[in-house]
């Protein structure tokens, strides 16, 4: 964890860096609960993009004039930030990326290309698509077999299972962190000691997880972590693939292009070394500095504190949720963040979703991009409420206020 | 009546409601009163899988005019839909096929018939035009 004084966590105070959540939907105050989707920006965020681009633009990495040095050194220091807050042991092992999906795709094809027929991949049944769909394009292309880790009623990982899919020809087990759907948090440090114990490597989805809680890539002990920027309060289109150092290094790159060469001739090219190998061509350099920034503003936050406020959030919304008759929450696991997903017996979450919109509250309806997920329990969707730290517990009140409007109009 | 004039009647009715909640009250009521269509036609040859609801749409010539059931999932796609029938039912398939749909937009709810908000109704409104204009170049 990156050190520096950690403000007390006051959501008002937090809330007034955030410029979007002041605003009216349909003539209502906006209450933002699509987190899970993407996060607001605070103000520090939305400077440094105004800034960028009224002053420092600029390409990296070949530029001689002060403006692209600028640009470079503003980079290449949002990776140190970055590397910083997970405990990366070396900046080289921070990857920008366009975000979790460019990330997972990236390591899919380039570890990919490492393994052959036979070899096995285990991910578990709460993935989110981009944690699947690559690696089933793995499996087709290189002969490799998807094992699935299943899941209880409540939405948690059946472990007995997962170590009984674990066995020498596993090469890597890919999992998420925190469902996208389910808010469930999943055993990945004890997932990964247990892959490793077969020679395998993990892949941690961090998608959900890096905005909400501590995250320490060193005592996880993780071979990949992924995760988007701006699901973290930075920009779109930017994310980071974390990967150890003498696994990316043995990987031959993804994409071939400006940056990641060392020397080019007709007959033969070299490549960069880390962690320019996997950035080809001009990269999202606004993005990544300001997804810095993004960083530097979590450094300051107690996310110990927001955590356990974030937790608490979901539990009242939850525990409110419940009174309703016909609501059934879908993913009630033990260890669980964030997110609550519901539906109302004959009811239809699209119909709910459109009524709370028009009452300014954002939720996110459908099958959230999990779809074996929904066959799983059942549904073809789930209205999902998820958190951030700048949301409070006023607008949980009004948000099950709006349900019940919604519910009685419906019925 | 005619196709503009049914059009109108839906905009005049709507302008009734100021807000947004009553107007969709209103559309709630709409899906919930039409049986707009025979349960045997729920087939999966009509059915057009939205991200969000589901939509089946079955469209015949009777007469040389267009006769066009549907339902949803969704109710308030339901209620959309029982809008869209009201305005295109009844009609010739030369008259669909150039009409210009413009009363869900009049009355606030063109963002339903947008492809992005995938509720299977920007298909439907497609393919009722697409059986229109197949039906014209049948005759």
């Amino acid at each position: 964890m990156s050190e520096g004084t950690k403000r007390p966590f006051s959501v008002r105070e937090i809330r007034e860096e955030f410029p979007a959540l002041r605003q009216l939907i349909y003539n209502k105050n906006l209450i933002y609960f699509d987190n899970g989707a993407t996060s607001q920006k605070p103000k520090i965020v939305l400077d440094a993009i105004n800034m960028y681009y009224s002053k420092d633009n600029a390409n990296i990495h070949r530029g001689v004039h002060f403006m692209s040095q600028k640009a470079t050194t503003e980079y290449e220091a949002s990776r140190i930030t970055i590397q910083k807050y997970i405990n990366a042991k070396k900046s080289e092992e921070i990857i920008f990326t366009k975000g979790t999906t460019d990330g997972i795709n990236l390591v899919a094809y380039s570890f990919g290309e490492l393994l052959s027929a036979g070899d096995e991949i285990i991910i578990t049944a709460m993935e989110h698509h981009s944690n699947i769909v690559p690696w089933q394009m793995l499996c087709q292309r290189k002969g490799l077999t998807l094992r699935v880790v299943p899941i209880n009623k409540k939405g948690e990982l059946i472990m007995d299972e997962y170590d009984k899919l674990l066995n020498s020809k596993t090469k890597l087990v890919a999992v998420t962190h925190i469902s996208n759907t389910l808010g469930t948090i999943n055993p990945v440090k004890e997932m990964g000691a247990k892959a490793h114990a077969v020679g395998a490597k993990i892949l941690v989805d961090g998608a959900q997880s890096i905005q909400h809680m501590s995250i320490d890539v060193k005592d996880m002990d993780c071979d990949f972590f992924v995760f988007s920027g701006h699901k973290v309060f930075g920009p779109t289109g930017i994310g980071v693939l974390y990967g150890k150092e003498a696994i990316l290094d043995s990987m031959p790159p993804y994409q071939g292009g400006g940056d990641m060469i060392s020397k080019v001739t007709f007959e033969r090219t070299t490549y960069n070394e880390l962690p320019f190998k996997f950035e080809a061509g001009t990269p999202h350099i606004a993005g990544g500095i300001c997804l810095g920034k993004a960083f530097e503003f979590l450094s300051s936050l107690d996310m110990v504190a927001i955590q356990k406020y974030e937790k608490e959030l979901a539990e009242y919304a939850q525990d409110m949720l419940d009174t309703f008759e016909g609501c059934r929450i879908i993913g009630e696991a033990k260890n669980k963040t964030s997110v609550v997903s519901f539906v109302m017996e004959g009811i239809h979450p699209f119909d709910i979703g459109t009524l709370l919109d028009k009452q300014g509250i954002a939720v996110r309806t459908g099958h959230h991009c999990t779809q074996p997920l929904m066959d799983f329990f059942g549904v073809p969707g789930t209205v999902r409420a998820s958190f951030a730290f700048y949301n409070t517990r006023e607008e949980v009140d009004t948000f099950i206020a709006a349900v019940e409007k919604s519910i009685n109009m419906l019925k | 009546m005619t196709i503009e004039e049914k059009q109108q009647e839906i905009i005049d009715e709507f302008n009734i409601y100021d807000d947004w909640m009553e107007k969709y009250e209103y559309i709630i009521e709409l899906g919930k009163d039409l049986p707009i269509i025979d349960p045997d036609k729920l087939t999966n040859d009509r059915l057009i899988e939205g991200c969000q609801s589901r939509v089946w749409l079955d469209a015949e010539v009777k007469d040389g005019k267009m006769q066009f059931s549907a339902d949803s999932d969704a109710i308030i796609t339901k209620g959309i839909i029982g809008l869209l029938i009201r305005v295109m039912n009844d009609e010739t398939p030369e008259t669909i096929a150039k009409a210009d749909l413009h009363s869900i937009g009049d009355i606030g709810l063109q963002e339903h018939l947008s492809p992005t908000r995938a509720n299977g109704l920007a298909s439907m409104v497609k393919k009722m035009k697409m059986a229109a204009i197949k039906a014209t170049i049948n005759n």
